[in-house]
């Protein structure tokens, strides 16, 4: 056993050139800003954060979607930042996108979806049908599904669909972005069962990205909060949750709509300024104004 | 362990009983593939359905010219004594060929130039949509009229002069879905799966143009069928005596208004087609429930 | 019971689409007293929505059908009054927050403008005369109202020149214009990242306590129903399942589905047991 993680990102960038009317760059938008982190084989990272966070553009960058600006993604110990879109790249990571209404193609059936990796990785083609039932069978769905039509399928079954593609490669790392926000909670709850499942039977490892901190709390290991491209904490979730430190931080728990008084009693207390909850920048800068020295 | 009942159970209502349902409540739709079943039919069945099949060629009758329509003669006879029910029937044939033959050129080049622009983006998109750009700003009758004046003015020719410009239509139609479909998460997943271009364009973003396509088509037939009525009529389509709506719109309004028939019963017709293509057209929009298309 | 300001009862609807009958709320009866916060909840398909909609008058028929049952507002049968009088209730005494701060804004008109003409209507329904002068003025007022704090600036801009949540503001300050006694809000916030949800939810509660409206929440998430409203009606599958004053019924769910609903939910102070659960009725 080597303590090799799994995933190692290391001071990764994304800046998006901001441009003037004439075309000329006057400037960059930071959307990822230095961002590092370590997981562990077969751990769950969780990264949250709001819109604008960034969230999205790293797992982007992840799957060779987006180039970084700066900065490495080592693999299992192997940089990939330059193999981005290759054939071999995608035998290694997979992700399972947020929408299930438009992650799979609504003209190709369950089956001819799923036998796309399969196809570009050469799977023989006699097995193919085979390893499709058997990959539906991994997220509980029938065999049968293989002739059906995605509109026949609910949201969490499509999702189950996509985690079966995701899985026809045996990648090392899956990407999960915010892969039950559009689904009900019930579904959700029966998703995120087969993902634990899963997750200990073939030993995945999984960046999980959401803005559910409640979900995160219950799924994630570790977690990173996620504010204007930086990770501003990061920790065990126990940790980060029980012992928020950074304001950010502390507002995104308060926020968190619950359904008991023990939850209630664990959010943390955030004053109100003008008899309501401040923003993030708003709370951000009065936290700043009050570290500046008092005028003489 | 299969455990699916539990999940919000969706009810399997098959695709083709929804559009069939769909469609045979829609008047419009109904009527328009009606009108293209029958003329497809008689143009496919000419030589047995129409009473003098004969009339086809340079037959001249001079005792039964411009008699009116009547039991015999459906919708009357001609300058040179033949049937112009006989020969309008037969000209449907000249048009259905000439709207097979352009969009079997024009759609499958537009199509492919679309894809390939709206997918790759790029250079590969600033040559062909700029080409599209300069084809759509010469009308195709024009073309068509600078064509046949150079070469010789007969159908193959207009064929050609039409086909030349008609892809661009559909290649800007393509381009435009294809752009929306490139950011889809379906697409962007089959990338991450490493599947090949090659894949992704036809098997991923070409099944989903085509019932945009086919509205498209549909629409474009009735057109071309105008285009090359017009194109006989001002004579630099089909030559005589080969029958031809267009041309017998022309022959026949020398004789206007006293035989009326030669040249108004034939411009109905080219009506009818005409307007049977677009009656289904709008028709198949509806049922597909596809925007944008003209 | 008929003290009510809103009384549902025994209703039924079924949808009729292509050929086939669905029964999509069978015999729902709920309550929603004056100045109370009452939560409407369930998920996908339980028939919250149409529920919602019946109350509203916004379903379309055909393919809805109101098979059964009452709606019974201030104890006037909504069903049976006239439509020009079931009109002048509707957006004024009854009002309704929605849940898109995008779709629900016309995006080429300004806020003062939208505001102005929904308050216009309004006016003349009630057969109410006012001034364009006094209606932009009434229009500042409630948009302060829902702490917006330049409501000139507000008034004169584009909907695309606001944020989310100042988006969402706006639709409950147009709920807001005729002084409505009722509130009915569709799953407000949703759309928007959890901290502005949250901000959304507090003014949405204080507007609400403060000035003595009736709120009729339609959510599917369990936790907002506890930041907004005191009493809950659960829905599955179109039946309320169980209802009763929201902190006993979340903490001592009697129905199996209320129970295993409850226990899906991921708990802030974790402890969710993932992996090989009990499948939900």
């Amino acid at each position: 056993m080597t303590a090799r993680p799994m995933l190692e990102l290391v001071g990764l960038s994304k800046h998006f050139p901001v441009r003037s009317p004439f075309g000329r760059i006057t400037g960059a938008v930071r959307a990822v800003d230095t961002v590092s982190l370590t997981i562990p084989r077969g751990g769950v990272y969780g990264l949250a954060g709001e819109s604008g966070s960034g969230k999205s553009t790293i797992a982007r960058m992840i799957m060779g979607l987006t180039r970084p600006t700066a900065g490495d993604i080592l693999l299992d110990g192997e940089n990939i930042t330059g193999q981005a879109g290759t054939r071999a790249y995608g035998r290694k990571v997979q992700m399972v996108f947020q929408n299930p209404g438009s992650s799979l193609n609504p003209r190709r059936t369950i089956g001819q979806s799923i036998a796309v990796p399969l196809e570009a990785h050469a799977y023989p083609r006699a097995g193919r049908a085979a390893r499709i039932g058997e990959l539906l069978d991994m997220v509980q769905l029938p065999a049968d599904f293989a002739r059906r039509y995605p509109h026949e399928l609910s949201g969490g079954q499509k999702q189950r669909v996509a985690i079966a593609r995701a899985l026809a490669v045996a990648p090392k790392l899956i990407v999960l972005d915010e892969p039950t926000s559009a689904l009900d909670v019930s579904v959700q709850a029966r998703l995120i069962d087969l993902l634990v499942d899963l997750g200990r039977q073939l030993e995945l490892t999984y960046l999980f990205i959401s803005h559910d901190l409640s979900l995160m709390r219950n799924f994630a290991e570790e977690v990173g909060v996620l504010y204007l491209g930086r990770i501003v904490e990061t920790g065990p979730t126990a940790s980060v949750f029980e012992h928020p430190a950074h304001d950010y931080t502390r507002l995104l728990l308060a926020s968190v709509p619950v359904i008991s008084a023990e939850e209630e009693a664990m959010r943390p207390r955030i004053e109100l300024i003008d008899g309501e909850i401040p923003t993030a920048e708003k709370l951000l800068a009065r936290r700043q104004a009050s570290h500046l020295p008092q005028d003489p | 362990m299969v455990d699916v009942a539990s999940e919000t159970p969706v009810r399997r209502i098959s695709n083709a009983y929804q559009n069939w349902y769909r469609f045979s409540r829609n008047p419009t739709a109904v009527i328009g593939a009606l009108i293209v079943t029958l003329v497809v039919l008689a143009a496919i069945l000419a030589p047995w359905i129409t009473p003098y099949p004969e009339h086809v060629g340079a037959v001249v009758n001079f005792r039964a010219r411009h008699l009116p329509p009547s039991a015999e003669y459906w919708f009357g006879t001609d300058n040179v004594g033949r049937d112009i029910f006989t020969r309008v029937i037969f000209g449907l044939r000249i048009s259905l060929l000439l709207a097979l033959v352009v969009l079997g050129t024009a759609v499958p080049i537009g199509t492919m130039l679309g894809l390939l622009a709206g997918y790759f983006g790029g250079w590969v998109e600033i040559v062909i949509m700029r080409l599209t750009d300069i084809a759509l700003a010469i009308p195709p009758l024009v073309m068509a009229l600078a064509v046949t004046a150079v070469l010789s003015p007969d159908l193959v020719n207009s064929m050609l002069a039409i086909a030349a410009l008609w892809w661009t239509w559909h290649t800007r139609l393509i381009y435009s879905i294809t752009r929306q479909l490139r950011t889809q998460e379906f697409v962007e997943a089959a990338e991450t799966l490493g599947a090949s271009k090659f894949h992704i364009l036809f098997r991923e973003i070409l099944p989903n143009c085509v019932s945009a396509l086919s509205v498209k088509t549909s629409l474009d037939a009735g057109f071309v069928i105008l285009v090359g009525a017009s194109l006989s009529f001002l004579g630099l389509g089909i030559q005589p005596p080969t029958p031809d709506l267009g041309t017998m719109v022309a022959s026949g309004s020398a004789f206007l208004p006293d035989y009326w028939w030669e040249s108004v019963l034939p411009g109905c017709a080219i009506l009818v087609v005409a307007l049977g293509f677009n009656l289904l057209g709008d028709g198949l929009r509806d049922l597909f429930d596809v925007e944008d298309v003209r | 019971m008929s003290e009510a300001l809103l009384s549902v009862r025994d209703l039924s609807v079924e949808f009729v689409t292509y050929g086939q009958t669905n029964k999509v709320l069978r015999g729902v009866s709920l309550d929603v007293p004056a100045h109370s916060q009452v939560a409407l909840v369930g998920e996908s398909g339980s028939g919250k929505s149409v529920t919602m909609k019946a109350i509203m008058g916004l379903l379309r028929s055909p393919p809805a059908r109101i098979t059964g049952g009452q709606l019974l507002y201030d104890g006037r049968d909504l069903q049976t009054l006239p439509h020009r009088e079931r009109l002048k209730l509707r957006g004024t005494s009854m009002s309704m927050v929605f849940q898109d701060p995008m779709s629900s804004l016309n995006p080429v008109f300004t806020i003062g403008d939208q505001m102005g003409t929904i308050l216009k209507y309004a006016d003349r329904r009630l057969g109410r005369v006012r001034s364009g002068r006094e209606r932009q003025a009434r229009v500042q007022e409630v948009l302060s109202q829902v702490r917006m704090r330049e409501p000139e600036r507000v008034a004169r801009s584009y909907p695309i020149m606001l944020s989310g949540g100042m988006r969402q503001r706006v639709l409950i300050a147009m709920a807001l214009l005729s002084e409505p006694r009722l509130l009915i809000a569709d799953e407000p916030g949703t759309a928007l990242d959890v901290t502005t949800q949250a901000q959304i939810l507090k003014l949405l509660k204080d507007l609400v306590e403060a000035r003595g409206l009736a709120l009729m929440m339609i959510t599917h998430n369990l936790g907002v129903v506890r930041e907004t409203s005191s009493y809950v009606y659960v829905m599955n599958k179109g039946v309320v399942v169980e209802h009763g004053p929201t902190a006993e019924l979340f903490a001592a769910p009697r129905d199996a589905y209320t129970q295993a609903l409850i226990a899906a939910v991921p708990r802030l102070t974790g402890g969710t047991r993932f992996g090989r659960r009990e499948a939900i009725p």
